[in-house]
C-alpha cells in the first residue's frame, strides 16, 4: 500500500443513515478512475453528527476534515484535491483542531473516530489493554478500590458508585459469578451506547474482563438492543477477534484467569434496560421487572452475583486503571467525579456526542456547543435524561450538568441525553406522551405504573380538553405522586417527572382550551 | 431483529426448529436467541413452534408463549416484503416525527403494525433508533435512516414498492 493515501469514512450507524456507505464507495471509484491509491479506512464518528459523513484524509500535517460529505460530489472533492488535504467549500482543517473536538475531554471516547474499530492492532497502539495488563498484576481488592477512589459512578442513569457495587459483588462469595453489560439504550435522546460499541467495541471487552478480574467472576453477558443492528454485528465482531487474540477464553492474556464473553440482543421492549427486567431477558424470561431486594450485587443473574453495568461504567474501566483514579478523579465537581458523554439530540443545530467533565452549565451546552436549535428558532425546552426525565425551561440554563445540582430541581443527568425543542412545541402533548410511552411500555408488574399510565393519559387529555380543569389537575397530581412513591421500578416511579415539570414550568399550555363559561 | 425481505424465509418445519434448538441448548438461557434465530429463518414464530419449545427446553407452554407476545421483535405472521420503522421518540418528535407519522400512515392508507394490501411495506412505530442527531429517522430493512422528511419517505416507499413488483 506504498503511496496510498488513507481515508477515513465513518462504519457509525449514524454516518451511514446519511450516506457514508455511498460516500466511501464514490471515494474508491473516483480514486480509480484517477489512478489514485487510496487505502479506505471505516471509522467510528468523531461524534459530530451535523458533519456526517465526515471524511478524513491522512496527510503529512495530521488527519484533514471534510463534512459533510455528499456521493455525487466527491469527484468534485477529488478534483480540488481532496486526497492531499487541499481546502475547499466543505474543508475543515485538521480534524484535532477542531474546536468542538478540541474543547472535549474524551475519556471513554479517546479512540472513537480515530481508530479502525475492529483493528486489534490499532486498539493495542491507541493505549488499548494497558489497564488489563495492570489489573492482571492486581489483587481483586486492588482493583475495586482503584474503581472505588476514582469516584466512577454508574452512567446507565442512577449513578450509583460503580466500585461499591464491585464491591458487593467480590464481598459475596459464590463459585459462578457474572458481568452483565447493560447496551439497552432505549431512552430517546441517547446514543452514546451504540457509538462507543461502534467506534470502539474492545474498550468495552476489556472494561468487562477488568470487572470479573475484580469480583471473580467467570461469565460476561452483553445486552444490546435489537433497535442497534450495526453495534450487533460490532460488537460480535470485537468479541470474536478478542478471543482469536486471547485477550478473553481460557487464559485471559496468558494468564491463569478465564473470562467468556457473550452477546445477546433484545427484542424490542424498553423495559428491559431497567436491570433486573434484563436479566429477567437473559434469563430468557418476559422483561418483567424484579422486586428489590435482593440486588443483583447479592443474587443477580440466574441467582448468582452480578455486576450489571452500563456501556460506558464499563468503558471508563479500563483508561481509570490504565492511567489511575486520580487521573479520572481530578475532573468534575462535587461528587460528580470524571467525564459525562452528553448527548445533544433532538432540534439542535450541532448534535452529537460530546464528552466533557462534569460542571458545565445546560446553557452552554445547549446554546454554546450545540449552536441552538436546528429550526433556528428560540428553544424553549430541553428535555435531560430520557424519556423519564424532567422537561427545563431556558430559565434553568444556568443549571451546572452534575448528578446533585441536578437532583435538587427535580431533574437527573441520567445517561447524558439532552433532546432540545424549538418554540413550536406544545409541552402538554409532551406531557401526554410520557404517560403514554409509560402505558406502551410498562412490563405491567406494578399498579401504579400500568394502570397510572393509562389514566394518566385520560387526566391529560380532559385537561387540555376543558372539563373539569381544576378537579382533573389535583387527580393528575395525585396520580403523579402514586406513581412516583409506590411504583417498584424507575419506569412508573419517574415517568411523573416529565409530567410534572412540564405542568410547573409551561402551564399555558395546558390552558388552551377552556370550558364554556356558563 | 434485523428484517429481511420475505423471499429469504423458509417454510416453517419442526426439524429445522429443532436444529435451531439443538445449537443454542447447552446456552444459559437460550429462549431469546432461538426466538431470534427462528424469527430470522421463518419470518414469523410458528404457534406450532410456541408447544415444541416447551417440551424441548422443559419450559410451560405459558412460558414461551408469554415470551413470544411480551417482545414486540417476535411477529406471530409475517410481515410485508419490506419492514419500515418510524421512530416517534421524543428526539425525532422535535423534529416534526408525529407529522412525518402522520404523512406515512396517511401515504400507505395503513395503520401502526399494518402491512400494504399489496404485501410490500409493514409499517411500524418504534420509540428510538439510536440517531438522536439527525432526526427524524427511520429504520428500512435493519438500515438506519437520518433526516428522513415526508419527501425522502416517500422516495423510500416507492423504491421498495417499485422492487416489490
Amino acid at each position: 500500500m506504498t503511496g496510498a493515501v488513507t481515508v477515513f469514512v465513518p462504519r457509525d450507524a449514524a454516518a451511514r443513515s446519511v450516506g457514508a456507505d455511498e460516500v466511501a464507495d464514490a471515494i474508491a471509484l473516483e480514486a480509480a478512475a484517477r489512478g489514485k491509491q487510496v487505502h479506505l479506512v471505516r471509522n467510528g464518528s468523531r461524534g459530530m453528527c451535523w458533519l456526517e459523513p465526515l471524511v478524513e484524509v491522512s496527510t503529512p500535517h495530521g488527519r484533514v476534515a471534510y463534512g459533510p460529505v455528499e456521493a455525487h460530489g466527491v469527484g468534485e472533492l477529488m478534483d480540488a484535491g481532496m486526497l492531499d488535504g487541499a481546502p475547499n467549500s466543505l474543508w475543515l482543517g485538521q480534524t484535532d483542531e477542531i474546536e468542538h473536538l478540541k474543547r472535549q475531554t474524551r475519556f471513554s471516547f479517546s479512540r472513537v473516530g480515530i481508530i479502525d474499530p475492529l483493528s486489534a492492532e490499532d486498539y493495542e497502539t491507541n493505549g488499548g489493554l494497558a489497564g488489563l495488563r495492570r489489573a492482571l498484576e492486581m489483587t481483586p481488592q486492588q482493583i475495586v478500590s482503584e474503581v472505588t477512589k476514582s469516584g466512577l459512578r454508574g452512567r446507565g442513569g442512577a449513578g450509583f458508585p460503580t466500585g461499591v457495587k464491585w464491591q458487593t459483588v467480590l464481598d459475596t462469595p459464590s463459585e459462578l459469578k457474572f458481568i452483565a453489560c447493560n447496551a439497552d439504550e432505549g431512552d430517546s435522546g441517547t446514543f452514546a451506547d451504540r457509538m462507543l460499541i461502534e467506534g470502539d467495541p474492545f474498550v468495552l471487552v476489556e472494561g468487562m474482563v477488568i470487572a470479573a478480574l475484580a469480583v471473580g467472576a467467570s461469565e460476561g453477558y452483553v445486552y444490546i438492543r435489537s433497535e442497534y443492528p450495526d453495534a450487533i454485528a460490532t460488537m460480535q465482531a470485537a468479541i470474536d477477534i478478542a478471543y482469536l487474540n486471547g485477550w478473553i477464553g481460557p487464559t485471559v492474556l496468558g494468564s491463569s484467569r478465564a473470562f467468556d464473553l457473550y452477546l445477546r440482543v433484545g427484542a424490542g421492549a424498553y423495559i428491559c434496560g431497567e436491570e433486573t427486567a434484563m436479566l429477567e431477558s437473559l434469563e430468557g424470561r418476559r422483561g418483567v421487572i424484579r422486586a428489590k431486594p435482593p440486588l443483583p450485587a447479592i443474587a443477580g443473574l440466574f441467582g448468582r452475583p452480578t455486576v450489571v453495568n452500563n456501556v460506558l461504567s464499563l468503558a471508563a474501566v479500563p483508561p481509570v486503571l490504565a492511567e489511575g483514579a486520580d487521573a479520572y478523579s481530578q475532573l468534575g465537581v462535587g461528587r460528580s467525579r470524571g467525564t459525562q458523554v452528553f448527548q445533544l439530540a433532538g432540534n439542535i443545530k450541532h448534535g452529537g456526542v460530546y464528552e466533557v467533565a462534569f460542571g458545565l452549565s445546560l446553557g452552554e451546552l445547549v446554546e454554546g456547543i450545540g449552536g441552538g436549535t436546528a429550526s433556528g428558532r428560540p428553544v424553549r425546552a430541553v428535555q435531560v435524561g430520557g424519556p423519564l426525565g424532567a422537561y427545563i425551561p431556558t430559565s434553568h440554563f444556568d443549571l451546572p450538568l452534575d448528578y446533585e445540582a441536578f437532583a435538587l430541581v427535580g431533574a437527573m443527568v441520567g445517561h447524558g441525553g439532552i433532546v432540545v425543542f424549538d418554540d413550536t412545541v406544545d409541552m402538554s402533548r409532551q406531557a401526554r406522551f410520557a404517560m403514554e410511552f409509560c402505558a406502551e411500555e410498562s412490563c405491567g408488574k406494578c399498579t401504579p405504573c400500568r394502570l397510572g399510565s393509562v389514566r394518566g393519559v385520560e387526566v391529560i387529555d380532559r385537561i387540555v380538553a376543558g372539563i373539569d380543569r381544576e378537579d382533573n389537575m389535583s387527580l393528575l397530581e395525585d396520580l403523579c405522586e402514586t406513581m412516583a412513591d409506590a411504583s417498584l421500578c424507575a419506569m412508573g416511579g419517574l415517568t411523573p417527572s416529565p409530567v410534572r415539570s412540564a405542568l410547573e414550568h409551561f402551564p399555558e399550555d395546558f390552558n388552551k382550551f377552556r370550558a364554556p363559561s356558563l | 431483529m434485523v428484517s429481511k425481505t420475505s423471499g429469504s424465509y423458509v417454510p416453517w418445519s419442526k426439524e429445522r426448529t429443532i436444529e435451531v434448538v439443538d445449537k443454542h441448548r447447552c446456552e444459559r438461557g437460550p429462549l431469546m436467541p432461538i426466538l431470534h434465530e427462528l424469527q430470522e429463518m421463518f419470518g414469523y414464530i410458528d404457534p406450532d413452534a410456541v408447544d415444541l419449545l416447551a417440551s424441548e427446553l422443559n419450559l410451560s407452554k405459558a412460558d414461551v408463549h408469554g415470551v413470544v407476545t411480551f417482545y414486540k421483535d417476535f411477529r406471530s405472521d409475517s410481515a410485508g416484503d419490506s419492514v419500515i420503522r418510524l421512530c416517534r421518540g421524543e428526539a425525532c418528535q422535535s423534529m416534526g416525527a408525529e407529522e412525518l407519522a402522520r404523512h406515512a400512515l396517511e401515504h400507505l392508507g395503513i395503520g401502526f403494525g399494518a402491512t400494504t394490501p399489496d404485501g410490500a411495506v409493514t409499517l411500524e412505530q418504534v420509540f428510538c433508533l439510536g440517531n438522536c442527531a439527525l432526526s427524524p429517522a427511520v429504520m428500512v430493512e435493519g438500515r438506519l435512516k437520518g433526516r428522513v422528511d415526508e419527501s425522502r419517505f416517500d422516495e423510500i416507499v416507492n423504491e421498495l414498492k417499485a422492487r416489490a413488483r
